[in-house]
């Protein structure tokens, strides 16, 4: 239900000018408003904790929507840190929120300074929900400054954030957030990839050259079912990264979201071939989604980060443990 | 919207988690002396020995009801059986066609007597089958098999030619696909399915078919006016499609998958114990990610099946996707480990390394090709 929900809104209120607004890096009120009013923010929240009290199947299912649908706005970012603030007993967010871990940060007299860097939508947003060590602190908008502007691979932006800001409160940290970001990003990407199929099965079937439509050429069914496999990949990524998350498994979180990260490069390739030279324009919608997976694989902590942190954990499982590692993840 | 449903696996059970670590003792105590070189033979591995104690051990049949000596299990439990027997390099050979497929074909088609008699001993370990697909002719294109079976009083006098089977000259069975009526053009049309019994089948020679690393596993099946009982009809006369395409479905998506080259991570794992190498072990990450996101989809499939949906398209996405995993693990451990392959070699890196270098290619060619397998998941995305 939460679902068609989703679909109805975005459809109504998400054009292409919308979408074009956005990659100059306006913000929509009006969107934002309505995302609200639905309560999308509080959706990864239980009925104690005043959210919808979803399965994780329907969770799932509202994640790769946001994401099929292209939606900007830092909808799962401020989802994400509404789950976090949520659980350590923090007020939640009480506008756009952002979410970030930032070690760097100096904590000296009561007051936080430093930088957060390259936090999306960061002057639109009310609150932060920030990760210092092991401590989590919700940042006030009154906390920063844009320091240094920033854009996205889908054009939106992504400013680095100047904290000077006179700690109020502050709890231990129920989990990382790049651990809480990465796995909303899989979800995303799975989205995405789900549209960029539907898009290049509905170019290839319509787009007729030498007397046949384009998917009846063997090679590109064979493309078709590859990128159908990346699409597979990053679904099931996104369950197993949730599944981790939930029961507080680092591991298992970077084992999805490297996966789904992976699979956001390989399907925005084939889509984009697939679709040829209008694959490459602003006049196709195909953009959306290639430029948008080519954002999302490498936030929440970078491809390189994670892949290090499971193959130092393989590797220190050993030639004997190695097995039991991966059935545990 | 084009959504291929991979349902979440469950969760592992209670009974799950014990029957792993009881079954992980046992693969111990029974094989803990096996070589690196001998456990990267993975499921071309045969040994009568394992798969009588395996049978003796209630691991085979696993699934199937317990009048025929089955154990009546989940398919999540022979799931982890199967899956450590793999990861564990197990001399499979010796019952796992019979346990995967000619079995489970058994119980779905066979007459009565046909499965009092054979599921048991298939059950105990005791009967090894292989497959009778292939042929000179025929290989991607089943339907064009020209084996013919002509029914003569109480037998079928059966000439043709079969490929590729393995292990036919230690087995004691075959389920031989072949046309018993009609012409090849008729396609699918006029097929059967027969059991053939390679000890006494007169008319029937096996011989050996050695592979480019020199290994005797394949073998061609000839036959000439061989005499094989019609009792031996498996299912029905001219429905020999539907039960072949049947018997495939259980064939694809399995752990076996994507885990045959599984050594050649651990031994790739091992080497880099004495290493700090940050984009190596970036890289296992990688591949690890890879194979986590295999195994969940296969167990995803498992559900499915035990569920009695129909997930052949799933299965032809995991098979593909898998073959990629498990043949291209040794071009990066190869970007990783400056090693010289060696068939003969003692060292575990080197030797493993060649045996799995060898045997790869034939990963996305067995049980369907890559060709065959992505025209199948075309299909059913409805470009043809």
């Amino acid at each position: 239900m939460l679902a068609e929900m989703i679909q109805r809104l975005f459809e109504r209120s998400l054009g292409d000018s919308e979408q074009g607004l956005a990659r100059e890096g306006q913000w929509l009120p009006g969107l934002w408003a309505e995302i609200e009013e639905m309560g999308l923010p509080l959706a990864l929240l239980s009925e104690e904790q005043g959210g919808f009290g979803l399965s994780a199947a329907e969770q799932g299912e509202a994640l790769r929507l946001l994401g099929q649908l292209a939606v900007p706005l830092p909808v799962i970012e401020t989802m994400g840190a509404n789950r976090l603030l949520a659980s350590a007993g923090l007020e939640l967010a009480d506008g756009p929120a952002g979410l970030a871990r930032a070690d760097h940060l100096l904590l000296q007299n009561g007051r936080l300074t430093g930088t957060v860097e390259r936090t999306a939508w960061g002057e639109h947003l009310a609150c932060l929900a920030v990760a210092v060590g092991d401590r989590l602190y919700r940042v006030p908008r009154a906390g920063w400054t844009v320091a240094e502007s920033g854009s996205a691979m889908n054009f939106q932006p992504r400013p680095a954030l100047a904290i000077d800001w006179a700690v109020d409160t502050s709890a231990p940290l129920p989990h990382c957030p790049l651990a809480e970001g990465a796995t909303l990003r899989a979800f995303q990407i799975a989205g995405a990839l789900e549209a960029a199929l539907d898009m290049t099965l509905e170019h290839t079937a319509t787009r007729v050259q030498f007397g046949k439509p384009l998917q009846k050429n063997q090679v590109v069914q064979h493309e078709l079912a590859k990128l159908a496999g990346e699409l597979a990949c990053a679904t099931a990524a996104a369950d197993l990264a949730a599944e981790a998350l939930a029961r507080g498994d680092l591991l298992g979180v970077a084992a999805g979201s490297l996966r789904a990260r992976e699979a956001a490069g390989n399907g925005a390739a084939i889509a984009t071939q697939m679709h040829g030279a209008i694959g490459f324009t602003r006049e196709h919608r195909l953009h959306l989604y290639t430029t948008s997976l080519w954002t999302w694989r490498d936030e929440f902590g970078g491809q390189v980060h994670w892949a290090t942190l499971l193959g130092r954990a393989a590797r220190d499982a050993g030639e004997a443990g190695y097995w039991p590692m991966v059935t545990s993840l | 919207m084009t959504m291929i449903p991979f349902p979440a696996p469950p969760a592992d059970s209670a009974e799950v988690l014990v029957l792993r670590g009881e079954f992980r003792s046992f693969l111990d105590k029974l094989l803990g002396h096996r070589s690196p070189r001998q456990r990267s033979d993975n499921w071309y591995g045969f040994s009568r020995e394992f798969s009588l104690a395996m049978g003796q051990a209630g691991y085979l049949g696993m699934t199937w009801p317990k009048q025929y000596g089955g154990h009546e299990r989940t398919a999540f439990e022979r799931y982890v059986v199967v899956e450590e027997s793999l990861a564990y390099g197990a001399p499979v050979g010796a019952h796992w066609i019979a346990d995967r497929q000619s079995g489970p074909s058994i119980l779905k088609f066979g007459t009565e007597e046909q499965k009092q008699t054979i599921l048991p001993r298939i059950a105990a370990g005791e009967l090894a089958f292989g497959i009778g697909m292939s042929e000179p002719d025929s290989g991607s294109d089943l339907a064009a098999t020209r084996t013919r079976a002509v029914r003569d009083g109480d037998l079928y006098r059966v000439t043709g030619t079969k490929v590729w089977t393995s292990f036919a000259h230690e087995a004691d069975y075959v389920i031989l696909f072949c046309r018993t009526s009609g012409t090849p053009a008729d396609r699918h049309q006029g097929t059967s399915q027969l059991l053939v019994d390679l000890h006494k089948t007169p008319g029937l020679t096996i011989k050996p078919i050695i592979d480019l690393a020199g290994q005797h596993h394949f073998n061609e099946l000839h036959f000439e006016d061989a005499a094989v009982p019609a009792a031996n009809l498996l299912g029905a006369e001219g429905d020999g499609w539907n039960q072949v395409m049947s018997e495939l479905a259980f064939e694809r998506s399995g752990p076996e998958r994507f885990l045959s080259s599984i050594e050649l991570m651990y031994q790739l794992i091992a080497v880099l114990q004495a290493r700090e190498d940050e984009a190596a072990l970036a890289t296992i990450g990688r591949l690890t990610a890879q194979l986590a996101v295999l195994r969940r989809l296969s167990r995803s499939v498992a559900a499915m099946l035990q569920a009695r949906e129909n997930a052949g398209l799933q299965a032809a996405i995991v098979k593909d996707v898998g073959a990629v995993w498990e043949q291209t693990l040794p071009d990066f451990a190869r970007q990783l480990v400056d090693a010289e392959p060696d068939p003969r070699t003692a060292a575990a890196y080197a030797g493993v390394l060649a045996n799995i270098v060898h045997n790869a290619p034939s990963w996305s060619l067995r049980g369907g090709t890559r060709e065959i397998l992505r025209g199948i998941i075309a299909r059913g995305l409805g470009t043809r």
